[in-house]
């Protein structure tokens, strides 16, 4: 994945209030998983439109933290969930 | 303690189904069309499952299709939060009616098959022309986008076809294969001889799958585990008694587990009468088997014991007829030789099958009386 590249959901998956037991879950076919509170706010921000350097940029606004950082930290989580089948790219 | 609430529901939807699987999970009494719960109870019980904590639906029979309101359902399962899993043979599916069930909010469907081929897969479904159908299903939920599970159940008779079936998972672009052994209760029980793999195509079977993950990593994801008759260590049936999942027959019992049926002495609530709320906290069917106060020797005290959860109720009552009974599946069962007894029978037994039916005998009446 490059920073220009938008990545969206794989078919199938989707996150989902876990309401519950207060959480969220990232649910798939036959399968769901609980995202660390860093990965919830990445995931939160796939749309289908926003870029990964969107992505990146948007929690860097909100966090003040510097871009380039989170940037590979987006990169690197994405990355993860698209060898999983969670994420397209 | 309170139990934590479930992660899925089961919604048996009917038990009518084209096929005739001599492997059948149904219950061997069947419930007739007469007794199915009507659109409006099933919509309700899905609302009440997801204001219960499930996360997952999964909608099965039977064949799920032949419910003529299967997009009603979808609909009311989505609308209530649930993420929605059609369990289909796939033979009533085409493309208008998948598109209808996309439009309801379908997430995914796991589609069986009962062999890799056209032949070995009508002769053990009962159903001619079956696997051709199979085939054009799983093209028309691909064109439509959905994700695909491919659910091929193995056995003695199409378990040295399974480099075949993962062949075909691929072809039919299914992003997970499970290759699920059948379970011997019910129908299956009635056909184990018939049915039983040998060790040897077992071992074959597993070096099989453990191959094809490596070749197919990232590409087909491959569900398998070891089945009881060759285990040493039974099976957490259901992730333990009332713990993680709960399941609605045709007629609207509300279960444990799908086969709970075939233990008598439990009373099992209705949804009818029964909010699945009350059904998970407060019946003592599923109080019965929870966590480990019941466990008999040698479960009791076992470092395996919250592992394995005493492995599965069904299988106890079924092969010992005690269900608070160690499951004979683990080896430190004193009934543990009752499996091997079953290989040394399958061994020597023919291939013939006694086909799951309804007939007059084996459908019930679960009304109010």
């Amino acid at each position: 994945m490059t920073p220009e590249s938008i990545p969206r959901f794989a078919p199938g998956h989707r996150l989902h209030e876990d309401a519950a037991r207060g959480r969220w879950v990232m649910m798939g076919p036959e399968r769901m998983f609980v995202p660390d509170e860093t990965a919830l706010e990445v995931l939160r921000l796939v749309d289908g439109a926003r870029s990964l350097a969107g992505i990146a940029g948007a929690l860097a606004a909100r966090f003040v933290a510097p871009e380039a950082e989170i940037a590979a930290d987006v990169a690197a989580l994405l990355e993860e969930l698209r060898t999983k089948g969670v994420i397209q790219a | 303690m309170r139990p934590e609430p479930p992660l899925a529901l089961l919604a048996e939807l009917t038990h009518r189904c084209p096929l005739r699987c001599p492997y059948c999970s149904n219950p061997t009494q069947l419930t007739g069309a007469g007794e199915e719960l009507d659109t409006a109870t099933w919509a309700r019980v899905f609302a009440e499952a997801a204001a219960l904590g499930c996360l997952q639906v999964h909608l099965s029979g039977g064949e799920p299709m032949a419910r003529r309101d299967l997009p009603a359902l979808v609909r009311a399962a989505q609308g209530a939060g649930l993420y929605t899993n059609l369990i289909t043979s796939g033979v009533l599916l085409d493309a208008p009616r998948l598109a209808e069930l996309c439009a309801a909010g379908l997430d995914h469907v796991q589609l069986s098959v009962q062999d890799a081929a056209a032949a070995g897969g009508d002769r053990i479904g009962g159903y001619a022309g079956g696997h051709a159908r199979k085939l054009t299903a799983a093209a028309v939920i691909r064109a439509a986008g959905l994700p695909l599970t491919l659910n091929a159940v193995v056995h003695r008779q199409n378990l040295n076809n399974l480099e075949q079936l993962i062949d075909l998972a691929l072809d039919l672009g299914a992003g997970r294969l499970e290759v699920a052994h059948v379970q011997y209760y019910g129908w299956a029980l009635a056909n184990r001889a018939a049915l039983l793999p040998s060790r040897a195509q077992l071992e074959a079977a597993t070096a099989v799958v453990a191959a094809a993950r490596r070749a197919h990593a990232g590409r087909l994801v491959i569900d398998y585990v070891v089945p009881d008759y060759h285990a040493a260590r039974p099976k957490a049936c259901m992730g333990g008694w009332g713990q993680r999942f709960l399941a609605v027959s045709p007629a609207g019992r509300i279960l444990p587990c799908h086969a709970a049926e075939s233990i008598p002495g439990l009373d099992y609530p209705r949804v009818q009468e029964t909010s699945l709320h009350a059904a998970w906290y407060a019946s003592p069917a599923f109080a019965r088997f929870r966590g480990t106060d019941w466990m008999p020797s040698p479960c009791r005290g076992c470092e395996r014991a919250e592992i394995d959860w005493g492995g599965c109720r069904c299988q106890a009552q079924a092969l010992l007829g005690d269900a608070a009974a160690t499951d004979p599946a683990c080896d430190r069962s004193p009934r543990h030789g009752l499996l091997a007894d079953a290989l040394a029978e399958a061994a020597s037994a023919g291939q013939d099958f006694a086909y799951r039916q309804f007939s007059e005998s084996n459908i019930r009446s679960d009304g109010i009386v």
